[in-house]
């Protein structure tokens, strides 16, 4: 078990590695830079390579690399090209919208998902066929569509909820409860159907086994066999669609963070390549990689705790 | 794209059964053939119908959108903005006053694109190295953990990127998104090439001299078709759903080009004034999608089914004239003998339906009975197939889905199971009638501890405290003779060997203090050392606690070591019960003699084992007369005329003709 974790610790080294070189790599081919963008359409040749001195942008690309990662190494992720703001403090201020969103839609939609898909599991086909259904709509309608829907109906129409908006948790939990409500929902809907779909088949998967059998035939009560038992038996699959879902929801928050006007790392990063802000692209890079590690080291750890003979691996 | 629909090209090339791809002279060491080809077996899923008519409309209306739309893209009525359905706008306008339904047909174009570029991106990249991770260790050592990274590199940083790169250009971003879902698509072209290429034919074809690469084409590439086509419709899903969350973002086409999510955030920018606009763009992206995952469904099922072996007609004639026409050895109702113990399990006439072949009920136990008596032990014995396991699986109550009861019924302590209501009949499991299964292993959840497991079902049936249950568990563990039980009370399954795993599940049958135990094959996975050792040890708990115990089994050791009295099943019926030590020296019934006669441990060092022609008929099959004539070196015209009685002693019966009310030995042949 700890090799796997070690493991797991030690390829998102170079995972870190490769995603900042990529963001590198293709920084340097947009065509265009930060100097110009900052310098404005006004600004004379001299303007330009003055500031682009300033920024160190005239160096080459691996030298310019080389002084990011160093400055990784001293905690620093650079400051922003466009008002000179340290990256990791701009970051800091977004990643708990970013972070409330994704964790969110994520628990929402396996606590959601895992009680519809154990009660199809125990209704008839009937009910199965209603998941099936049900999931195909939930991965067929665009979250952000589905957001516009829930804002112009619940917010516009009959003002239940706030239709844009952030409300930091220190300043009001009820607020930031209520700010998140409508775009967790609209975030977590594709997930709540894929973890009920998938729940479902790895109980009736489960539920066929011998021991399931055999612990009713020596009288271990129904409601024992199908929540402590089978739930169990079937949670290893549910626990890595619930981290497929929270990388996914990573992407799907940049669009649901712009449809609900909340400041997160997604509208960052739609501005930063907007405005070439090579330093703020490279640090949203290397937060979402770093959740997309955290999520991952997260998932080997409930493996562990769920089964025994992953921990004895 | 020239087709009506985008699907079936693409079905067809991933098929691999375009003889040009196979290399000259290759003989196919499987040729399947004469099968209906995918597109037709495809046509007979309405849905996957539906979805392709839906897609090909799409397709249509997105080519020759200039010749059907009814405005330009850009055709703009500043006099008529956000208007609702009219005749001239029939999906109305968005709020310059453009129509909806043209620039949805227009906007389909990205859209279609867009999908098709990240689609065949990914399938490229995908299937050859998924296939050669599979086929080759050395290949597999270095995609696996590559697959493992790029999984985590998160998309919609480079998406973000690459458009900024390519100053946005949304099919240098879909093509992106091609690479970037490949590392998935890989793995599942793996994991399924893996199950293939570990079946037979293929390694057959390895030893015939195949080429690693010839194999992948021929072999196994056609097998996984349906799974990669599957995964690639949701690849071209996600691949729209990304598209239009791009162009929602104004990321993706120029303004004013029309696109599906531009459209969307149109509508949302109208939000306050109007939200009909809402409805058709979102419903044609979502109906996309649909369709896109329907076909997907369509074409697995479709290869399923092209794969699968073609279904046996059902030749097998219902046997209910032989139920109806059957005699019944009705036994007087007497009262107990005061020497005997009382009875503790009744089985009267007890006859269990599934649907069979094409729905039409077929029994598979047909007018069983017997008696049990309090501590009493009853083997049941039979060749696989004569409903051993089903007479146990009713006794319990737990009879598989689909199989009831038709007649006949289970008296527990004189009260008749069969109409007991589910709570009621779960209340004597475990307390009163416990089990032990054949496979030990299986039989134990993998997550719990042994000690775990059988607290629970102590908890379960004594209302314990967790403590006092626990140390009950220790002391099952040591009665089951586990010679550490503190040591193995914290074990997992996984770590027991085959008989320790059954000394704990016979443990957990006695959770409860059962008065009878069920042992369905309790011996026949486990090593021949450990099953002399298993039988000794269920001897002796038997003594220890006075439980009665069915045993079923088709070891005619295993019934002789711990059985007094034996039922031989054939085909569903009791064909002879009767003491083991009588049956064993001298059957009356033909199949008993057979068995006896095909068992090694009752055979004469140096003579050939009689082994019985032919097999056993399915349920469903059975004939109206013997069910054993089929098999029978006695037959007689009558056997087969109609349904058997039977007869003999109260103590030693037979369903024979050749038996008679009085005990008679014949010689045998």
């Amino acid at each position: 078990m700890k090799r796997i974790l070690m493991r797991r610790l030690l390829l998102s080294v170079p995972l870190l590695f490769v995603v900042s070189v990529v963001v590198f790599v293709l920084q340097s081919l947009i065509p265009g830079d930060a100097a110009s963008q900052l310098a404005g359409l006004q600004a004379t040749q001299e303007d330009v390579l003055r500031l682009r001195r300033q920024l160190d942008l005239d160096e080459p690309i691996w030298t310019q690399y080389w002084h990011w990662l160093n400055g990784v190494f001293h905690g620093s992720l650079g400051t922003s090209l466009t008002n000179r703001e340290a990256v990791t403090t701009a970051l800091g201020t977004r990643l708990p919208v970013t972070l409330s969103l994704v964790l969110g839609a994520t628990v929402f939609a396996t606590v959601l998902g895992v009680v519809l898909g154990v009660a199809s599991s125990r209704a008839g086909s009937l009910a199965g066929r209603l998941v099936d259904l049900l999931s195909v709509g939930g991965l067929a309608i665009p979250s952000f569509w589905l957001g516009l829907l829930l804002i112009s109906l619940l917010s516009v129409r009959l003002g239940l909820l706030p239709a844009t908006g952030y409300v930091k948790f220190a300043d009001s939990p009820d607020g930031w409860a209520r700010s998140l409500l409508l775009p967790v929902s609209a975030l977590a809907l594709g997930g709540v159907t894929a973890i009920a779909k998938q729940t479902r088949e790895a109980m009736l998967d489960v539920l066929r086994r011998p021991y399931i059998d055999n612990l009713r035939a020596n009288g271990v009560p129904e409601r024992r066999v199908v929540f402590k038992h089978a739930l169990r038996g079937a949670a290893i699959p549910i626990c890595t669609m619930s981290s497929i879902l929270l990388v996914g929801a990573l992407g799907g928050s940049v669009v649901i963070e712009q449809v609900f006007g909340l400041p997160g790392l997604g509208g960052l990063a739609v501005s930063a390549t907007g405005s070439k802000d090579i330093p703020v692209i490279q640090g949203v890079a290397v937060y979402f990689t770093l959740l997309v590690v955290a999520a991952n080291f997260l998932t080997d750890i409930a493996y562990a705790l769920i089964d025994p003979r992953v921990r004895a691996s | 794209m020239t087709a009506p629909s985008g699907a079936e090209p693409a079905a067809r090339a991933l098929t691999g059964a375009d003889p040009a791809g196979a290399p000259p002279g290759a003989e196919p060491v499987v040729a399947p053939s004469g099968r209906p080809g995918l597109a037709r077996r495809l046509l007979r899923h309405p849905l996957a119908v539906g979805a392709l008519l839906y897609l090909a409309a799409v397709v249509v209306l997105a080519i020759f959108a200039p010749v059907f739309a009814p405005y330009g893209p850009q055709e703009a009525d500043l006099t008529r903005v956000l208007a609702t359905p009219t005749a001239d706008h029939w999906l109305g306008t968005d709020s310059l006053g453009r129509d909806i339904a043209s620039r949805l047909m227009f906007g389909a174009r990205p859209a279609l694109t867009g999908v098709l570029v990240t689609v065949l991106v990914a399938a490229v990249i995908a299937i050859p190295i998924g296939l050669s991770a599979a086929l080759s260790g050395g290949a597999d050592r270095i995609v696996s953990p590559l697959v493992d990274l790029l999984m985590s590199i998160p998309a919609i940083v480079v998406l973000l990127m690459v458009l900024a790169t390519f100053d946005q250009e949304l099919l240098a971003a879909m093509a992106a998104l091609g690479v970037l879902t490949a590392p998935g698509l890989v793995r599942v072209v793996r994991a399924a090439a893996l199950t293939v290429a570990g079946e037979p034919y293929v390694a057959a074809a390895r030893v015939y001299g195949f080429g690693r690469f010839a194999i992948a084409l021929r072999h196994v590439l056609p097998r996984i078709t349906g799974p990669i086509l599957v995964n690639l419709s949701l690849v071209a899903a996600t691949a729209l759903l990304t598209e239009t969350g791009l162009n929602f973002l104004g990321l993706g086409v120029h303004l004013p080009e029309a696109s599906w999510g531009g459209m969307v955030a149109d509508a949302s920018a109208a939000m306050n004034q109007q939200n009909w606009m809402l409805i058709p763009t979102g419903a044609v992206v979502a109906g996309t999608v649909i369709a896109l995952v329907l076909l997907g469904d369509g074409v697995r099922d479709a290869t399923a089914e092209g794969w699968a072996r073609p279904a046996t007609p059902a030749r097998s004639r219902p046997t209910r004239d032989a139920a109806a026409g059957r005699a019944r050895d009705r036994r007087p109702d007497d009262a107990v003998p005061a020497e005997n113990p009382p009875i503790l399990l009744r089985v009267d006439g007890l006859t269990v339906t599934v649907p069979g072949p094409g729905g039409r009920p077929a029994q598979v136990i047909e007018d069983v009975s017997f008696d049990l008596r309090a501590g009493e032990t009853l083997g049941i014995v039979g060749e696989s197939g004569c409903g051993k396991t089903m007479t146990g699986r009713a006794v319990l109550g737990l009879l598989p889905d689909g199989a009831h009861i038709t007649g006949g019924s289970i008296r527990i302590d004189g009260v008749d199971a069969t109409t007991m209501g589910g709570r009621e009949r779960a209340g004597l499991r475990g307390s009163t009638i416990a089990f032990v299964s054949q496979e030990p292993m299986a039989a134990l959840d993998p997550l719990f501890t042994v000690g775990g497991h059988i607290a629970e079902a102590v908890r379960v049936h004594t209302g314990a405290g967790r403590a006092p249950a626990r140390r009950r568990a220790v002391e099952l563990l040591g009665q089951v003779r586990i010679s550490d039980p503190e040591r193995v009370a914290k074990m997992y399954p996984h770590q027991l060997s085959g008989g320790m795993a059954q000394r704990v599940a016979i443990a957990l049958a006695l959770a409860g203090g059962p008065r009878l135990l069920i042992a369905d094959e309790p011996t026949t996975a486990l090593d021949v050392t450990v099953q002399a050792e298993i039988l000794r040890l269920l001897r002796t708990l038997q003594r220890e606690t006075g439980m009665a115990i069915l045993l079923i089994s088709h070891d005619w050791g295993a019934v002789g070591e711990l059985c007094e009295r034996t039922l031989v099943m054939y085909a569903g019926q009791v064909v002879e019960s009767g003491p083991t030590a009588t049956i064993v020296a001298a059957p009356q019934h033909p199949y008993s003699e057979g068995l006896l006669a095909a068992n090694p441990q009752l055979g004469t060092p140096g003579m050939p084992l009689h082994v019985m022609p032919g097999g056993v008929p399915a349920p469903g099959e059975w004939p109206s007369g013997c069910h054993f004539a089929a098999r029978c070196p006695y037959v007689t015209d009558d056997c087969i005329a109609h349904p058997i009685a039977v007869a003999g002693t109260d103590d030693h019966r037979s369903r024979c003709l050749r038996t008679r009310p009085t005990h008679m030995i014949e010689a045998k042949p």
